[in-house]
C-alpha cells in the first residue's frame, strides 16, 4: 500500500521548512491573496485559474450555441423570393435580409467553434486538472517548471484576448477551420481574422509549454518507487496528450503565421489567384487540427479510467493496454489528417487515409472493452462522477462509431459536410471531453476544495445534461442523411420539426449546467467538508489533504503498490459512511473496512 | 551533507547551492530536465520550420519554372559567407559552455561577446546586402512583387517562400542574440560556474538549432537550381 517513508526527511533542507497549510489559505489581505495568486508558481493555483479560465470559455461559447439553436428554431424567410414565414432572431432589425441573417450567423458559428475548440477544448482537461493531479498523482511537489506553467496561462489568457478583441470588432466569418482563399481573401473581415489568428498561434505557445512541461515532469519528478507501469492511467493520457501538444502544434504555428503573411502581405502561397495552394492550407490545418482531436479525448479518456476503477473499486481490467492504447492513439494520431479532405485530394491518397483512419478504431475499441471488464462484478457506487462515466462510454461509442461512416469513401461522399458530421464530431467532442471533464470535476472536487458536491442536485444537473445532450445531437444525425448541410442559416420546411426538438434539446443541455454551476457554488459556500479520501481511492493524490497542503505531500511518498491494487489493499483514510452509495454494500465487497 | 540548522546557502554542499526550485532532489536532475525540455522545444524549432520546407516542396513542385529562375537571382558568396559565419558562432558558443565547464571567465565573455558580433554581422549582411537590394528593385513576395524583369509569372510565390523562411530564421538569430547578451550579463554577474551552467548549455543548444536551420536553408535556396 502506498506509505509514508519515515526514515526520509520532511523535505530536501531547502527554504520550505514547516507545515504550510492548505494552499487555499488565505494570505490575509483581499489585495495580498490577489498578488499571491497573479504570482503563484504553484501547479495546484495554476490548475485552477485554469480551470477558472476555461470554463468562462466554455460558458461564452455555450452561450453562442444556444444563440445559434435558437436560430434555427425558425427558418429564415425571403420576402422577395416570396416565402413568407418567421423570421430569424439574429437579423437584430432587419428580419427581410436573407444575406445580413446569414453573416451574423456565420460570425456567431465561428467564434462558437474557435473559442470552443481553442480556448475550452484543447487546454480544457490538461491544463486545469492536469496542473492540478499530474504532480499529485506522481507524489511530486510541483511541475518541472513552474515559472514557465503560470508564464503559460498568462500567454494563454493573452491570446485569448486578442481572439476577444476581434469579436468586439465584430467578429469573423470563416468559421473556426480559416480555410483561404475565403480567409485570405481581402474582402472578409481584414483586421478581424488577423486578430483571430494571431491569438490562436499565440494561445499554441501556451499549449506548447503546457505540453512540454508535462513530459518532463513525468520523466523526472515520478516519486521513488514509481516505474512507469506504476503510474496512474490519467498520468499516462495526460503524458501521451502532452506529445501530442509538443508535436503538432508547431505546424498550426507556421499555419496561422502564413496565414498572418497571406493577409499582411499578400504572400500568395495559399492564395490561387497568385499561384498558391488552398488546399496545402487544408494539410497544414489538419496536420494539427485532427491530433488536436486526440489532445481533447486523451486525457478525458485518462479520467474515465480513473473513476472507473475508483467507483467500480476493481482492479483496471487491462491496465498495460489501456497505457499504451494512450500511445498508439497518439502515434496515430498524425497519419489520419487527410480524412479531411477526401474531397479535395487524389484516389490513392483517399484510400490510403481511409485505412489508416480505420486504425484508431483499435485503441480506442480498446480502451472501451477495458473500462466495461473493469465493471464487470465491481462494486459499483453510481454517484455523479460515475454516472458521466458511464455516460461517457456511450456517447462516446456513439461518436467513435459514427465516425466509421465518415472514414469510408463511398459513405462519406454522402455524409460529407451535412450534420451528419456536426453530431458525429459533438458526440466525440461534448460527449467526450465535456462528459469526461465533468466526470473528473466530481470526482475530484472534494480533494480540490475540500467540500463535497450535493449529489441530488449533481444527478439532476447530469440527468438533464445527458438527456438535453442526446436529444440535441441524435436528431441532427438523421438530418444529415436525409442531407441538411452543415454551416447553413436556413433551411427547408421538412427539416423544421427535427430543427425544433435539436433547439429544445439545447435548452434542456443548458439547464443542466446551470444546475451544476449552482451545485459547485453550493458546495464551495454550504458543502460538507471533504474527508481526504472519500471514495477510497489509491492513487498518490488521495494521501495528499483536502485541500491539499501548500507542498502536496508532508513527507516525500515511496510508492510500494499499484494504482488499482483494490484486491489487495484497504484504502487508507476510507470511511464507508462518506460513500453517497444507493444502497449499502454487499457483504463480502472487497477493498472496505 | 545538508546542515539540519542551517537554511544559509553557503552552508550547503557545492552542487546544492544552486538548485532553483525547492522541487527538485539534486541540481543534477533539474540540470537534466532543462536540458530535456530544451531538447523537446528544439524538436517543436524543426516542425515549425518542416511547415516552411513543406510548402517549400509543394511550391516548387507547382511552379519550378519560377524557383529555378527566383534562386539564380540569389547570390550565393552572400548566403556561404553567411554560413560560415553562423558556423563559426557556433563554436565559440560551444567553448564558451567549455569555457564554463573549466570556469575560465574571462574567455568565457569574449566567446559570447564573439558569438553576438557573428550573429549581428549575420544580420547585417543578410539586411544590408541582400533584403535592402532585393526589395528596392521590386523583387518583393507575393502582391508587394513588381520586379520589371521576371520571365515566369509565378516568381512572386518564390519570393514570398525566401522572405517568409529566411525572416523567420532572422527573428530566431535575433531572439537568439537577446538570448546570449542575458547569458553574458549573467556571466558577468558570476552567476555560472563549472557545476552550474544551465542556461550557458541552453542557449548554446538554441543557437546551435539557429545554426542548423540555416544550414538547410542555404542549399535549398542558393544552391538548388
Amino acid at each position: 500500500m502506498t506509505t509514508i517513508d519515515t526514515s526520509r526527511p520532511a523535505d530536501h533542507g531547502h527554504d520550505d521548512h514547516g507545515h504550510h497549510g492548505s494552499y487555499l489559505k488565505s494570505r490575509g489581505s483581499i489585495w495580498a491573496d490577489i498578488i499571491n495568486w497573479a504570482t503563484t508558481v504553484d501547479h495546484k493555483k495554476i490548475g485552477v485559474m485554469y480551470l477558472v479560465a476555461v470554463l468562462f470559455f466554455f460558458f461564452c461559447g455555450g452561450l453562442m450555441a444556444i444563440l445559434l439553436r435558437t436560430d434555427l428554431l425558425d427558418p429564415i424567410r425571403d420576402t422577395a423570393t416570396g416565402v413568407t414565414g418567421g423570421s430569424s432572431f439574429l437579423v437584430f432589425n432587419k428580419p427581410e435580409s436573407i444575406g445580413a441573417a446569414g453573416q451574423n450567423y456565420n460570425r456567431i458559428m465561428t467564434l462558437h467553434g474557435a473559442i470552443m475548440v481553442f480556448m475550452f477544448i484543447v487546454p480544457g482537461i490538461p491544463a486545469s486538472l492536469g496542473n492540478f493531479f499530474l504532480p499529485l498523482m506522481i507524489g511530486a511537489k510541483d511541475v518541472a517548471f513552474p515559472k514557465l506553467n503560470l508564464f503559460s496561462w498568462y500567454v494563454y489568457l493573452f491570446g485569448a484576448l486578442f481572439a476577444l478583441w476581434s469579436v468586439g470588432m465584430g467578429g469573423v466569418e470563416t468559421g473556426w477551420t480559416f480555410y483561404t482563399p475565403y480567409s485570405s481573401s481581402e474582402a472578409v473581415d481584414h483586421a478581424n481574422v488577423v486578430l483571430v489568428v494571431l491569438g490562436v498561434f499565440i494561445m499554441g505557445f501556451s499549449s506548447i509549454m503546457t505540453g512540454l512541461n508535462f513530459v518532463v515532469t513525468v520523466h523526472k519528478l515520478r516519486a521513488p518507487g514509481m516505474g512507469w507501469f506504476d503510474m496512474p492511467l490519467f498520468v499516462w493520457a495526460v503524458y501521451a496528450t502532452a506529445l501530442i501538444q509538443v508535436l503538432a502544434t508547431p505546424v498550426i504555428g507556421i499555419t496561422t503565421l502564413l496565414l498572418i503573411f497571406e493577409r499582411v502581405f499578400g504572400i500568395g502561397i495559399f492564395d490561387p489567384a497568385l499561384g498558391g495552394d488552398p488546399v496545402l492550407f487544408q494539410h497544414f490545418f489538419w496536420f494539427y487540427s485532427h491530433p488536436v482531436v486526440y489532445i481533447m479525448i486523451l486525457p478525458a479518456m485518462g479520467v474515465i479510467s480513473e473513476c472507473i476503477a475508483v467507483h467500480a473499486r476493481k482492479p483496471i481490467f487491462g491496465y498495460h493496454a489501456i497505457a499504451f492504447s494512450s500511445l498508439a492513439i497518439a502515434g496515430v494520431a498524425f497519419l489520419v489528417w487527410g480524412h479531411h479532405l477526401f474531397t479535395s485530394e487524389g484516389e490513392l491518397a483517399a484510400v490510403v487515409f481511409s485505412a489508416l483512419t480505420f486504425l484508431v478504431a483499435i485503441p480506442t475499441a480498446v480502451k472501451v472493452f477495458n473500462w466495461v471488464s473493469t465493471l464487470y462484478k465491481g462494486s459499483i457506487a453510481l454517484n455523479t462522477a460515475m454516472l458521466y462515466a458511464l455516460a461517457f462510454i456511450f456517447t462516446f461509442s456513439v461518436g467513435g462509431l459514427t465516425g466509421l461512416p465518415l472514414a469510408t469513401l463511398a459513405t462519406d461522399l454522402h455524409l460529407h459536410d451535412t450534420y451528419y458530421v456536426v453530431a458525429h464530431f459533438h458526440y466525440v467532442m461534448f460527449g467526450g471531453m465535456v462528459i469526461g471533464m465533468m466526470a473528473g470535476l466530481h470526482h475530484w472536487w472534494p480533494k480540490m476544495f475540500g467540500k463535497m458536491v450535493s449529489e441530488p442536485i449533481s444527478i439532476t444537473g447530469f440527468a438533464l445534461v445527458f438527456i438535453g445532450f442526446n436529444l440535441t445531437f441524435i436528431i441532427q444525425f438523421i438530418l444529415g442523411v436525409n442531407g441538411m448541410p452543415r454551416r447553413y442559416a436556413s433551411y427547408i420546411d421538412e427539416f423544421r420539426q427535427m430543427h425544433q426538438f435539436s433547439t429544445i434539446g439545447s435548452w434542456i443541455l443548458a439547464l443542466g449546467f446551470l444546475i451544476h454551476l449552482f451545485a459547485f457554488l453550493h458546495s464551495m459556500f454550504k458543502g460538507k467538508p471533504a474527508p481526504a479520501n472519500p471514495w477510497g481511492g489509491l492513487t498518490l493524490e488521495w494521501e495528499a489533504d483536502a485541500p491539499p497542503d501548500e507542498h502536496n505531500f508532508a513527507h516525500e511518498p515511496l510508492v510500494t503498490h499499484g494504482p488499482y491494487d483494490f484486491d489487495d489493499v484497504v484504502p487508507p483514510h476510507c470511511d464507508p459512511a462518506d460513500f453517497p452509495l444507493p444502497e449499502p454494500l454487499p457483504a463480502g465487497a472487497k477493498g472496505h473496512h | 551533507m545538508t546542515s539540519i540548522h542551517s537554511t544559509s546557502v553557503d552552508n550547503r554542499p557545492y552542487h546544492e547551492r544552486y538548485v532553483q526550485g525547492h522541487h527538485w532532489r539534486t541540481a543534477d536532475d533539474e540540470f537534466d530536465a532543462a536540458k530535456l525540455g530544451m531538447w523537446l522545444f528544439l524538436a517543436t524549432e524543426v516542425l515549425l520550420f518542416a511547415g516552411l520546407f513543406c510548402a517549400y516542396a509543394v511550391m516548387r513542385m507547382l511552379h519550378p519554372e519560377a524557383f529555378s529562375n527566383g534562386s539564380h537571382l540569389l547570390d550565393w558568396r552572400f548566403g556561404a559567407i553567411n554560413t560560415v559565419v553562423l558556423l563559426v558562432s557556433s563554436y565559440t558558443m560551444a567553448m564558451s559552455i567549455r569555457n564554463a565547464q573549466l570556469g575560465q571567465f574571462a574567455r568565457m565573455k569574449f566567446n559570447l561577446i564573439f558569438t553576438l558580433f557573428c550573429a549581428g554581422l549575420f544580420l547585417f549582411i543578410k539586411l544590408y546586402f541582400e533584403y535592402g537590394p532585393k526589395w528596392s528593385q521590386g523583387k518583393r513576395p507575393g502582391r508587394l512583387f513588381n520586379y520589371p524583369f521576371a520571365t515566369d509569372p509565378n516568381e512572386p510565390i518564390w519570393w514570398s517562400v525566401y522572405y517568409c523562411a529566411t525572416g523567420i530564421h532572422a527573428t530566431h538569430v535575433i531572439i537568439g542574440m537577446a538570448l546570449i547578451f542575458w547569458v553574458y550579463i549573467r556571466t558577468v554577474r558570476g552567476h555560472f560556474g563549472p557545476k552550474h551552467y544551465t542556461a550557458v548549455e541552453n542557449v548554446g543548444l538554441y543557437w546551435h538549432i539557429v545554426d542548423l536551420i540555416w544550414i538547410f536553408l542555404f542549399p535549398l535556396l542558393y544552391l538548388i537550381h
